[in-house]
C-alpha cells in the first residue's frame, strides 16, 4: 500500500488478519490478531470502528466531529489513518 | 508441537489484583504424529489418557471468555488429532475469541480446513521443522515435509494469512537461509524463527540441540541480511534463545498474570511448563471453575507479585520487567522454581548457563542421522514416553 495515495476521499477498512472488538472486561476496544492484542485508548477505538470500507475518511472525519462536538479533526484522524495503514491496522479499499 | 505465544500488549504493572487471564491456550490433546525431539510437552506425557470431552472444553471456553479471555491457542500435541476441533471453534468464535489453531498441518486436508473456517477460525500457524525434506523428516521423525507443503498451498488457498513457525536448534540453525528461501517460495506473510526454549523432551536433549555462539550469531546475521533484501513482504521474527543473553525473559509476563493453559487432562496451569513445579497443586476444570482457578487457587496465587522471590531479584530494580524471568527454568537448573533465572547474570547460578554454552562450542554435528560420536536424540513418543520417563520428570 502506498501511503501517498490516501487522501480525504479513501475509504479506510480493519486489515486482512486483524479483528476489532469491544471487551467490557477491559472497557475498552481491541485490535486483535494472530497471537497478539493491541488495547486501543478511546479516539483510536472511535476512528477504527467508523472504518467499514466504505465510509471516506472524509465522512468518518465529519461523524467524528458530530459525536464528538468537535470541530477541525481531519488532520488527526489523517494522522492516525496513516499510521494504522503502515502498521496494517487498515487497508484502503478500492 | 512447540511455539511461541507472545502477546504484545503493554506489560502491566504487578497488581495486588490479577487482571484477567487474557490468553487462553488449550492443549486439546497430547496426542500428535510427530514426535519432535524439541517439544516442550512434558516428558511422561503418555500418563495422561483421560483427555477432557467436548463438553468439559465448551465450558472452559464460556467461563474463561467470561472472566476477559480474548486470545486463543489451540494447541497440543496436534490439536487436529481431536475430531471436535470444529465444534470447539465455532463456540469460541460465537463467544468473541480470536482462534489460533497452532499446528504441524498433520491431518489438515481441504474438509477439515473448509469445516474450520466456516466454523470461524481466524488464524492458522504452520510449523515446519526445517527447508530439507531430509531435515524436516529427521527432526520430527516422520515423512512430512511434502505434506505440510502441500497444506502451506491449502492455507493460502482459504485466504488465511501465511505464518510458519520453525523452531530452531544446533542441527537446523545453519540453515536459515534456505528456511527463508523456503518460507518465501511458499507465500509466507509472517516467519518465526523461534530458538529452542529448553523444556520437556527438549531439555532432556539440550546438550545435542543447544547450539554454539557462532551459530547463533550467524544465523542472526543471515536473517538481517534476509530482512533486508524482501522488505516488507515477509515479515521475519527471531526469537532470541535465552541462554545466550544476560538477562532472563519476562517469562509469561509472571505466572498467573496474562496467561490460562489448560492442559489435555484438564489441569489448569499458568504455563505450559509449569506443571513439572514441584509443591504446587494445579487445580483442574474437571472440579473448578476457571474463575475460582485463576483468582482464588493457591497455586495461581503462588507466583504473584514479588514476595516468592529470593535474592538477587527482591531487591532488583528489574523485577518488574522480567519478574526474575522464567520459574521453570530456574526449578530444571537450580533445582528451586523460587531462585532467579540462570540467564541472569546476576544470578548465582549464571554459571549453570554459561558451562552449557561453553559445552556447545564443540564443533557442530552436520549429519547426527548418519552417526556421529554424540549422544543420540530421544524423540518425543509414548513409547520413549512410557519407557524412559515412567514418573513426572523434574530436574
Amino acid at each position: 500500500m502506498n501511503i501517498s495515495l490516501l487522501d480525504a476521499l479513501s475509504r479506510p477498512a480493519i486489515g486482512r488478519g486483524f479483528r476489532l472488538q469491544w471487551e467490557e472486561v477491559q472497557n475498552a476496544h481491541v485490535l486483535l490478531y494472530p497471537e497478539g492484542m493491541i488495547k486501543l485508548n478511546g479516539s483510536a477505538g472511535e476512528i477504527l470502528k467508523r472504518c467499514n470500507g466504505e465510509t471516506t475518511i472524509a465522512d468518518i472525519t465529519a461523524d467524528l466531529e458530530r459525536a464528538f462536538g468537535a470541530a477541525s479533526l481531519s488532520e488527526d484522524v489523517m494522522r492516525f489513518v496513516v499510521m494504522a495503514v503502515d502498521k496494517k491496522w487498515l487497508r484502503i479499499c478500492p | 508441537m512447540a511455539a511461541n505465544l507472545p502477546v504484545n500488549s503493554p506489560i502491566p504493572a504487578p497488581t495486588p489484583k490479577p487482571g484477567p487471564p487474557l490468553w487462553l491456550l488449550l492443549e486439546l490433546t497430547y496426542r500428535c504424529p510427530l514426535h519432535c525431539a524439541f517439544c516442550y510437552n512434558p516428558t511422561d506425557f503418555a500418563r495422561t489418557t483421560e483427555e477432557l470431552d467436548t463438553d468439559d472444553w465448551l465450558r472452559v471456553l464460556r467461563e474463561a471468555r467470561a472472566l476477559g479471555a480474548v486470545q486463543l491457542g489451540l494447541s497440543g500435541g496436534e490439536p487436529l488429532s481431536r475430531d471436535d476441533l470444529e465444534p470447539i471453534v465455532e463456540e469460541a468464535h460465537r463467544l468473541g475469541f480470536y482462534s489460533n489453531l497452532i499446528t504441524s498441518g498433520v491431518g489438515l486436508n481441504d474438509a477439515r480446513l473448509s469445516a474450520l473456517k466456516k466454523a470461524g477460525l481466524d488464524h492458522i500457524q504452520l510449523s515446519f521443522q526445517d527447508s530439507t525434506q531430509q531435515m524436516n523428516d529427521f527432526l520430527s521423525s516422520t515423512r512430512t515435509f511434502d505434506l505440510k507443503s502441500t497444506v502451506a498451498a491449502l492455507i493460502k488457498q482459504y485466504d488465511y494469512p501465511m505464518v510458519l513457525n520453525v523452531v530452531l536448534h544446533r542441527l537446523n540453525i545453519d540453515h536459515v537461509e534456505e528456511i527463508l528461501e523456503m518460507a518465501l517460495r511458499l507465500g509466507a506473510d509472517y516467519v518465526e524463527l523461534a530458538n529452542t526454549q529448553y523444556y520437556g523432551w527438549a531439555w532432556h536433549n539440550r546438550e545435542q540441540l543447544l547450539p554454539s555462539r557462532e551459530q547463533v550469531q550467524r544465523a542472526e546475521r543471515v536473517m538481517q541480511d534476509f530482512r533486508e533484501r524482501v522488505g516488507r513482504q515477509m515479515q521475519i521474527y527471531f526469537v532470541v534463545p535465552d541462554y545466550f543473553e544476560r538477562r532472563p525473559k519476562p517469562c509469561m509476563n509472571g505466572l498467573g498474570s496474562i496467561f490460562l493453559t489448560v492442559a489435555p487432562d484438564g489441569t489448569a496451569l499458568p504455563c505450559h511448563a509449569a506443571r513439572m513445579l514441584p509443591g504446587l497443586e494445579f487445580p483442574n476444570v474437571r472440579s473448578a471453575g476457571i474463575k475460582e482457578i485463576w483468582y482464588d487457587s493457591a497455586s495461581f496465587n503462588h507466583f504473584r507479585g514479588d514476595a516468592w522471590m529470593k535474592e538477587p531479584c527482591r531487591s532488583c530494580p528489574e523485577k518488574t520487567r522480567d519478574f526474575g524471568g522464567c520459574r521453570c527454568q530456574a526449578y530444571l537448573l537450580t533445582g528451586d522454581a523460587a531462585n532467579a533465572d540462570p540467564v541472569c547474570d546476576l544470578s548465582p547460578h549464571h554459571h549453570l548457563v554459561t558451562e552449557a554454552v561453553a559445552r556447545a562450542e564443540r564443533p557442530a554435528a552436520h549429519a547426527p542421522h548418519l552417526g556421529s560420536e554424540e549422544k543420540p536424540l530421544v524423540f518425543r513418543s509414548a513409547r520413549n514416553s512410557t519407557t524412559l520417563f515412567p514418573k513426572q520428570q523434574g530436574n
